[in-house]
């Protein structure tokens, strides 16, 4: 178990590696650098102004210099500063990153309390109206995009009660925030809801055909303590599964949530810092997300383990 | 088996009509019809956008600015008094161009890299094993934001954005696949003619792997299509004067959601249909094609 951990947490270390210079080539491939952006943008004109810029911003040393910069920096929490504001990086993304967390965890429990309780009913009514609804209402949530649900949202919002739940300030109380967040937390986990309804549903359907199920039925058991007691317990595990995948899909569907609401986490920024081409704030915030992607599914390759006792990995 | 190459196999199924096919198909896979006559809809609308669309997708009309919907605009008109039903026509050429191109692309290059780590196996397979680990720590949407930022905005660069990250997944699948296949007895007999080990590969391995890539791409089409809303809607897709549907909405956004409803409503709608369309349409080729790779 622990050698197991041990070899995961080496991989991850070099999956990140790998990140982190796939994303620093990338920003660099095309000709024309940030001094040039802010060369042509502001007007400038003086060329002597323009070399003080790029030797400001380390641009004129060599890529593997200005790599092994960055990685040092990063390795002891300095992020460098930020082409737009000037300010340090990290200063900029720390306070953002509370923001994303809360609204992604709500979306996360909004979509396993929606979707797992669907799917079970889906499952146990198979080939009903209700399984159909169900299951229509499933592939809807797959094919909507999270962006136009916010909005339909908002315009619904706006027939019945005529004021829009946006985000311009931050909530004073928990109750503010969760009045705040409900709305895009739903718009953005109804995908993530609608996979998890479908997973189960297959997943339950899989499980109540297996033989325990019918020796608990013929012990005389309620159908009730059979679908939740046995079964339930069971069909879960490949759903958490679907939690690790989900957090990755959920981190695109907050980057436009984020706009949508206007809310001022750390994935609509990334979207900012693209459109104003502040490669030291885009390289840092993709390290960032695919350090949550790869931390959650190790998390969850774990817990998976010790929720179900058969799985012994690396042995 | 493969080896008997001079005589055409037995077929299996009396030669029907088309007809008697498509009923067939129809009670067999109700929905998966439904899905394959929505997609059908949508191309032949992106195909002949010229005849279809009542109006000029292009020309501004000052008089026109925000109607709602009437008789001339069916859908309405947007700020600059464009036809939104118009536009739409026109927006399913870009939509189904990206996601289609994108699919093909990423599709036939992640079968490529799949069917040779598969087969080469060694250190060639572990070094795209490592780098598909790489890609797919990052969510597609992110992959393609990024793809663009350093590519820039254009119609070639939007597909090579959402095409790159879909490469990782396609090779996994891919590469699962010839695994168990290089195994089997007509891989040892082709071996057993002299056969070359590349066209082993191409000629007997890779027509097998084809059921579980098309189930694979048929089910992409829908996020890429997704995909490519979500970066016209953020500004960084297709750009002008190319009408998109994700930027038709971020034209529209939060101010329109008070004002011009319709603005909202029908590019959204457009795009949910057209994914529900391919996502009926994978679901049921995925059970006809590859009952293992249900979830």
């Amino acid at each position: 178990m622990l050698s197991y951990i041990i070899r995961r947490l080496l991989l991850m270390v070099l999956t990140l590696f790998g990140v982190s210079i796939a994303i620093f080539l990338l920003l660099r491939i095309v000709p024309g650098n940030i001094a040039d952006i802010l060369f042509d943008s502001a007007g400038l004109i003086d060329p002597a102004e323009k070399q003080k810029i790029i030797a400001d911003l380390g641009l004129d040393k060599s890529l593997p210099v200005q790599y092994a910069q960055w990685i040092g920096g990063l390795l002891q929490g300095d992020l460098g500063f930020s082409y737009v504001s000037e300010k340090p990086v990290i200063d900029e993304i720390l306070p953002r990153i509370p923001i994303t967390a809360r609204l992604a965890g709500l979306a996360l429990l909004f979509s396993v309390m929606m979707g797992v309780p669907l799917g079970v009913i889906s499952a146990v009514r198979q080939n009903s109206w209700t399984d159909y609804g169900l299951r229509i209402l499933s592939l809807s949530g797959l094919s909507m995009p999270s962006f136009w649900l916010g909005l339909l949202i908002l315009m619904a919002f706006v027939h019945f009660f005529g004021t829009i739940p946006i985000y311009d300030r931050a909530p004073a109380s928990t109750w503010a925030w969760l009045q705040m967040m409900i709305i895009p937390a739903a718009a953005v986990g109804f995908r993530s809801a609608a996979l998890i309804m479908r997973l189960t549903r297959s997943s339950m359907l899989e499980v109540l055909r297996q033989d325990f199920v019918r020796t608990a039925r013929s012990k005389g058991l309620s159908e009730r303590a059979v679908t939740y007691d046995h079964a339930l317990r069971n069909a879960v595990l490949p759903v958490i599964t679907t939690i690790g995948v989900e957090t990755a899909f959920l981190m695109g569907g907050l980057i436009v949530t984020e706009t949508v609401f206007n809310i001022p986490g750390v994935a609509r920024f990334l979207v900012e810092a693209i459109r104003w081409r502040d490669y030291p704030m885009v390289q840092n915030l993709v390290m960032f997300i695919a350090f949550v992607v790869v931390t959650v599914n190790l998390i969850v390759d774990l817990a998976y383990m010790l929720v179900d006792p058969r799985i012994r990995y690396g042995e | 088996m493969s080896t008997t190459t001079a005589h055409p196999p037995p077929r299996a199924v009396a030669v029907t009509g088309f007809w008697h096919d498509a009923a067939y198909l129809a009670k067999r896979y109700p929905l998966g019809v439904a899905g394959a006559i929505i997609m059908t809809l949508f191309v032949l609308a992106a195909i002949f956008a010229g005849w279809v669309a009542p109006l000029d997708p292009f020309t501004t009309n000052p008089r026109a600015s925000l109607a709602k919907p009437s008789g001339t605009h069916l859908m309405g008109a947007d700020m600059m008094g464009r036809d939104v039903f118009s536009r739409m026509i026109h927006g399913a050429r870009i939509s189904l161009a990206v996601s289609i191109g994108a699919t093909l692309i990423g599709s036939g290059f992640g079968a490529a890299l799949g069917l040779a780590s598969g087969y080469i196996g060694g250190w060639f397979d572990l070094l795209v094993q490592r780098l598909a680990e790489v890609m797919q720590s990052l969510p597609l949407l992110v992959m393609a934001l990024v793809i663009t930022a350093s590519l820039g905005p254009s119609l070639p660069n939007t597909i090579i954005a959402i095409a790159i990250p879909l490469i990782p997944t396609v090779a996994r699948v891919i590469r699962s696949n010839v695994l168990s296949l290089r195994e089997m007895p007509f891989v040892e007999a082709a071996r057993a003619t002299g056969m070359s080990e590349f066209r082993i590969a191409v000629i007997h391995v890779l027509p097998n792997t084809l059921a579980p890539l098309i189930v694979l791409a048929t089910a992409q089409l829908g996020s890429t299509i997704l995909t490519e809303a979500s970066l016209s809607f953020l500004g960084l897709g297709v750009p002008e004067p190319w009408p998109s549907w994700g930027r038709m909405l971020s034209e529209s956004a939060a101010e329109y959601v008070r004002t011009a409803p319709w603005l909202v409503i029908f590019p959204g709608l457009a795009i949910s249909l057209v994914v529900f369309g391919t996502n009926l349409l994978g679901d049921a080729l995925r059970d006809a094609l590859d009952p293992r790779q249900r979830d």
